[in-house]
């Protein structure tokens, strides 16, 4: 056999009192796509950076090619043919396309030869492996799918043989993610070897031929992919039978809780978001709007919660108009038994700079449970943190960590505690499984379907199809900004695809 | 007089109270596009300013003294990139840290050397930057309109007005045209990208504050060895503000940082030609009035006339590897 592109032999990395690398073990063929998968926080990443040259292992050794190597920096790396693709885009949102590639590389003193040098190399590299982007164009204003293409481009660029790609379709919508796997198809037919970090099991089945397994900072598995199931690298991952589709029992639907008449909302620029959308929940049920990111679904949510001023249209909740223009008062909201987990946590769900017990109680903090006269009554408060850590099995247990210090699936898991324990009559959910792991994602999932038994009205919002179809009650597919169809649970993928890319839409148009 | 000379006149005083903003602007420049803010500006003209009038007393060298003056500012400018680079400190608090060093420092030392209140001799011809003739300018005098632009505008300002505005093609060039000027943007709008990339983030912002450091030493020098002859004290008065003003006006951009520090410039020659005469209608102006015009220009021009400024994204925050 031929010698490995990636040979790690006993790697091992401690961030102080952080074991985040234990004794690494594994091979990379070339030619191939090798996926290490693992939850947040298992070490993928740190290895990643070690293979880098972002960090120096403590012990252990890196071969390239049979080729014992010192990696001591990014640069030593990109002359091994080590090329990167961060999970944050290493980009200057205010350059071109080509001066992000080149930079770094851009020969002489001068640029004047190394422009037009650059330009053709890039032509060469597009044609070569179907990577079409303007090279003039300016980064802020690319899609971020083009804008990771860029990236790709500039490990090319830079003469990678090794690709390695962390978390690369964080930021991707599902076709988007779809091109990228065509484009890694591509380049392993090309001979390019590919490592992916990620932890989306659908992913690592979909494009890989070989995958290890990280736990707690150490390989657990490596197998051949063909030879391994999604179930069984689960167990691998969290180190427990995890359970992947949801169980739940028959919908009792109750009462209209909520209804939403005829709502158009614009963005800032006039850009109609909302278009004409009317529907129904009822207690006791989970309706889930199914849709590719950016059809409306974020302002068709805000709007309901009370943050985004609509248009036209009417939003009742219990019967009862909400003030849609824009003056509302979310508390006022809440306190009507409207709770709203938002899609993005960082942005408007919590203040990561706050301790976790603070964030426990934001946009509750008037209600006397938790005042002493005027004051806060922080004792009341940590207490009540303390019973949701212990309900919601949030870790670590500690209501004065700061909340940066969660991972994602914990902070996920404080802010749903704070909107579910409030036991509302309707919740609206956005995203509710963006960045979690697998074993937060199950018990995430058990919290809605237990609201929903509870008879409270469940609105949920996910780009994750899987999702809406393994919790919804009825599933709802929006496609710019109009509700172009109801679906039960149990409908074909296939079909509400088609729906969501529109097709159905213009046909019915025509 | 008549007024096309008073025009002239005008314009030529313009050119030389905008020559030190300028420097320091596109002092500035340097080091906020590499993400480096600096309301420091201010303390290093001064101390170089200090600098240069102390060495051309001594030697009665305007060239020595000008090296004095960058040194010095250079000097202090790698303080700030000390506390702000390698030890990731406030950039602001460093910045205004070295204003307030350079304020005392001049001054005390100022009275233990010269024992003048704080103020250096009074500099010769020979130890100061003097006017120079372009050629021709004699000659041309005569021709009506071209002449005496050439004559009264163009010629007859000392060689640092000159480099000064030199500096501003010489700027451009290296910002878009060169290797270290695509790092330099690169750095202040995303220092990660440049440091994946496989460049060393703190070199090249030490390059940028050395940079910066130059220029501001090239415009102390101006004042205490071109436009004055000798420092005195806080003889800077404000004009570091100004300039971070005309860079935020210009967007961070060279040329347009010209203009905007000309605009200025003229407001300053416009106050000081108003002294003592009466507007019609309004009466006579009061100085202050006229000192404040800057700042309140500044305040009403980006409260909405030159839409957003957008500094460097990376400007302000130091840059710790991730994780």
């Amino acid at each position: 056999m031929a010698e490995p592109a990636i040979e790690l032999v006993g790697i091992d990395k401690r961030f102080g009192a952080v074991h985040a690398n234990r004794d690494i073990h594994m091979r990379v063929e070339k030619g191939t796509i090798h996926g290490i998968i693992g939850e947040n926080g298992a070490g993928k990443s740190t290895l990643m950076s070690i293979l880098y040259g972002f960090y120096q292992a403590d012990s252990g050794e890196i071969r390239i090619n049979g080729q014992a190597t010192r990696i001591a920096d990014p640069n030593a790396a990109i002359a091994l043919g080590i090329g990167m693709v961060h999970q944050h885009f290493m980009l200057v949102e205010k350059f071109t396309v080509l001066e992000n590639v080149m930079l770094g590389v851009e020969g002489a003193p001068l640029l004047k030869n190394g422009i037009s040098k650059a330009r053709a190399e890039l032509k060469r590299l597009e044609r070569e492996y179907q990577l079409d982007v303007d090279p003039d164009a300016l980064i802020e204003e690319l899609p971020v799918g083009l804008q990771q293409r860029v990236e790709i481009l500039k490990a090319l660029y830079r003469g990678a043989e090794i690709l390695v790609l962390d978390e690369p379709t964080g930021v991707l919508t599902p076709p988007e993610a779809d091109h990228l796997f065509r484009i890694l198809e591509q380049l392993k037919s090309q001979g390019k070897t590919i490592v992916l970090i990620t932890h989306k099991l659908r992913e690592i089945m979909a494009v890989t031929d070989n995958v290890s397994v990280m736990r707690q900072g150490a390989v657990v598995a490596t197998r051949k992919t063909e030879e391994t199931t999604v179930e069984e690298l689960a167990e691998l991952m969290v180190g427990r039978r995890v359970l992947l589709r949801v169980q739940k029992g028959e919908a009792k639907p109750g009462d209209i809780k909520l209804s939403v008449e005829n709502l158009t909302v614009r963005d800032s620029r006039g850009v109609v978001m909302v278009d004409d959308a009317s529907f129904t929940v009822r207690a006791g049920e989970i309706v889930g709007i199914a849709g590719v990111a950016g059809n409306g679904q974020s302002q068709l949510i805000e709007t309901i919660a009370g943050i985004r001023a609509a248009v036209s249209g009417r939003v009742l909740l219990d019967g009862q108009i909400i003030d849609i223009t824009g003056a509302a008062d979310p508390g006022e909201l809440r306190d009507r038994g409207l709770a709203h987990v938002p899609e993005d946590r960082h942005h408007m769900g919590l203040v990561l700079a706050f301790e976790e017990y603070e964030n426990s109680i934001l946009g509750y903090h008037d209600d006397p449970l938790y005042l002493n006269g005027p004051f806060l009554d922080l004792e009341a408060i940590k207490a009540d943190a303390r019973k949701k850590i212990e309900k919601y099995d949030i870790r670590p247990g500690d209501p004065r960590l700061k909340t940066a210090n969660f991972s994602g699936g914990n902070q996920q898991k404080i802010v749903l505690a704070r909107e579910m324990e409030r036991d509302p009559g309707v919740l609206i959910i956005g995203q509710p499984t963006r960045g979690v792991d697998v074993g937060a994602i199950e018990f995430i999932h058990k919290r809605i379907i237990e609201m929903r038994d509870a008879g409270k009205a469940v609105l949920l919002v996910s780009v994750e199809l899987d999702e809406i179809r393994s919790l919804s009650d009825r599933i709802l597919v929006m496609f710019a900004g109009r509700i172009v169809g109801e679906r039960d649970s149990d409908a074909d993928e296939g079909e509400l695809g088609l729906l969501m890319a529109g097709v159905e839409h213009k046909e019915a148009a025509e | 007089m008549d007024p096309f000379t008073t025009v002239l006149q005008l314009f030529d005083s313009t050119i030389r109270l905008s020559a030190p903003l300028l420097l320091a602007c596109l002092a500035g420049l340097y080091s906020e596009r590499a993400g480096i803010f600096d309301i420091g500006l201010e303390g290093k003209m001064l101390a170089g300013a200090f600098a240069a009038g102390a060495v051309a007393t001594w030697f009665g060298s305007a060239y020595l003294a000008l090296l004095a003056a960058v040194l010095v500012s250079v000097a202090l400018g790698l303080v700030h990139g000390f506390a702000s680079i390698t030890h990731r400190g406030n950039q602001i608090v460093s910045g205004v840290a070295i204003n307030f060093i350079a304020a005392g420092t001049t001054v005390i030392l100022g009275q233990a050397w010269f024992s003048q209140g704080g103020r250096t001799p009074s500099l010769p011809n020979a130890a100061r930057f003097n006017p120079i003739n372009l050629p021709g300018a004699e000659a041309m005098r005569g021709v009506p309109v071209v002449g005496p632009l050439y004559y009264e505008l163009i010629s007859g300002h000392s060689v640092l007005v000159y480099l000064a505005f030199l500096l501003v093609p010489f700027t451009w060039w290296v910002l878009y045209r060169t290797r270290f000027g695509l790092r330099l943007r690169a750095v202040g709008e995303n220092p990660a990208a440049v440091d994946t990339a496989g460049i060393s983030v703190p070199w090249l912002r030490y390059r940028a504050v050395i940079c910066c450091g130059v220029l501001c030493g090239i415009a102390g020098a101006y004042l205490a060895t071109a436009q004055g002859a000798g420092f005195v004290k806080d003889m800077t008065a404000g004009k570091g503000y100004i300039a971070l003003a005309a860079l935020i006006f210009a967007k961070w951009r060279p040329v347009q940082a010209m203009f905007a520090c000309l605009l200025f410039g003229f407001l300053d020659a416009v106050g000081i030609r108003m002294q003592g005469h009466p507007v019609p209608l309004i009466g006579e102006v009061p100085v202050q009035f006229m000192q404040a015009l800057p700042y309140i220009l500044t305040v009403v021009l980006l409260a909405g006339f030159i839409g957003k400024a957008i500094p460097p994204k990376a400007g302000g925050v130091a840059y710790v590897k991730e994780r």
